[in-house]
């Protein structure tokens, strides 16, 4: 199924190329937070792959790191790319959706808020657990269902109330439900994924929306509405949200959900469950116990 | 290699985002062939442009 306009998404992100400087900061905190959670893996990574890699964020958090040898980037605009290649590390333009890595090639896999504007997803994860050898890492954050939580309301009651019908304006996200769903169905094994939330606050709505065109992360829903919105709807949603989600300073608040999925590529260290009737002990004899076998024809054991 | 060449690791481990195939690097012309695809992805400044829709199409 085909949500997003990847061309749409290719286009925005080379034009934020001269504003991200100054709107990356999510991208520079989630960044941070992805490179603490490497510090807790037991093995290392000679091979790492940062996917959508923005104009270089998760490198510059991975400087040093002693869990990663070799890192490459790939982001889906060319001007991204070549931003983020002024670091020297190797750079590649490609789309998550038609990944242009071999199989079994690398060790980890990285994504930093980038997902969230693929189509297929499945596809996606299936295209990353192939280019992983066995015992690889997947590793990424991708904004979660309740992101933007506050604007979605806002416009849609100001475009109930200004035109009678409403429109997809806010970019619909993933659940953590369906994330670790995915993953599994991608053939990862021991899928982890929890959600955190970092609340922005901002002086009043244009300011929340400048950010996202700086990020590069304004709607590209292939069903949004073509026409630019009337100034009206604006100025109706920005009193909706000033009304409703406004904190103790006065300042309005955006919710980001940040989701975390953490998936290994199966390996036979892996721990995994015992085949059913595979003991070798007895439960019995662990319990210092003796064993009271059920008698097939009654439904209850029968009492000693 | 020069400043404006992929990383000779990269290189390593880039196929053909189509057909997942093996690429041929002509370096005068700073494409990645794939004869699968019937593909050629643009290198431009030491970054393989690996979208389908930025490759020139191989004439038969």
């Amino acid at each position: 199924m085909r949500v997003f306009d990847r061309g749409l998404v290719r286009q925005r992100r080379e034009r934020a190329v001269a504003t991200l400087p100054n709107a990356d900061f999510l991208f520079k905190e989630s960044a941070e937070r992805l490179a603490d959670r490497l510090l807790d893996m037991a093995r290392t990574f000679p091979l790492a792959l940062d996917l959508g890699c923005h104009t270089g964020q998760m490198a510059e958090a991975l400087a040093q790191h002693p869990k990663i040898g070799t890192l490459f980037q790939s982001d889906l605009s060319p001007r991204m790319a070549a931003h983020a290649r002024a670091n020297g590390l190797g750079t590649v333009c490609a789309d998550e959706e038609f990944l242009p890595i071999a199989a079994n090639a690398l060790d980890l896999v990285l994504s930093n808020l980038s997902l969230h504007w693929v189509n297929d997803l499945p596809g996606a994860f299936a295209q990353i657990r192939q280019a992983l050898k066995p015992d690889g890492l997947f590793l990424a954050h991708m904004f979660g269902g309740d992101t933007l939580r506050e604007l979605r309301i806002a416009l849609f009651e100001a475009e109930g109330d200004t035109s009678g019908g409403v429109a997809p304006r806010v970019s619909p996200f993933t659940d953590v439900r369906d994330a670790g769903n995915l993953l599994t169905r991608a053939g990862f094994a021991l899928p982890v994924v929890d959600a955190d939330t970092i609340t922005v606050t901002y002086t009043d709505l244009f300011k929340l929306m400048a950010d996202l065109r700086g990020m590069g992360e304004t709607n590209t829903v292939i069903e949004r509405p073509k026409k630019p919105a009337r100034r009206d709807l604006f100025l109706r949603a920005a009193d909706i949200y000033a009304k409703r989600f406004t904190d103790a300073r006065g300042r309005l608040t955006a919710t980001f959900e940040i989701i975390s999925l953490t998936a290994w590529v199966p390996h036979s260290s892996q721990q995994k469950a015992l085949r059913p009737g595979s003991a070798t002990t007895r439960l019995a004899d662990a319990l210092k116990t003796s064993e009271i076998t059920l008698d097939d024809s009654t439904p209850f054991p029968k009492k000693p | 290699m020069t400043h404006t060449d992929i990383d000779p690791k990269l290189l390593e481990i880039l196929v053909c985002p189509v057909t997942k195939g093996p690429l041929d690097y002509d370096r005068a012309a700073r494409e990645l062939v794939s004869r699968k695809a019937g593909l050629a992805y643009p290198v431009r400044d030491g970054i393989p442009i690996m979208l389908p829709e930025e490759a020139r199409r191989l004439s038969e």
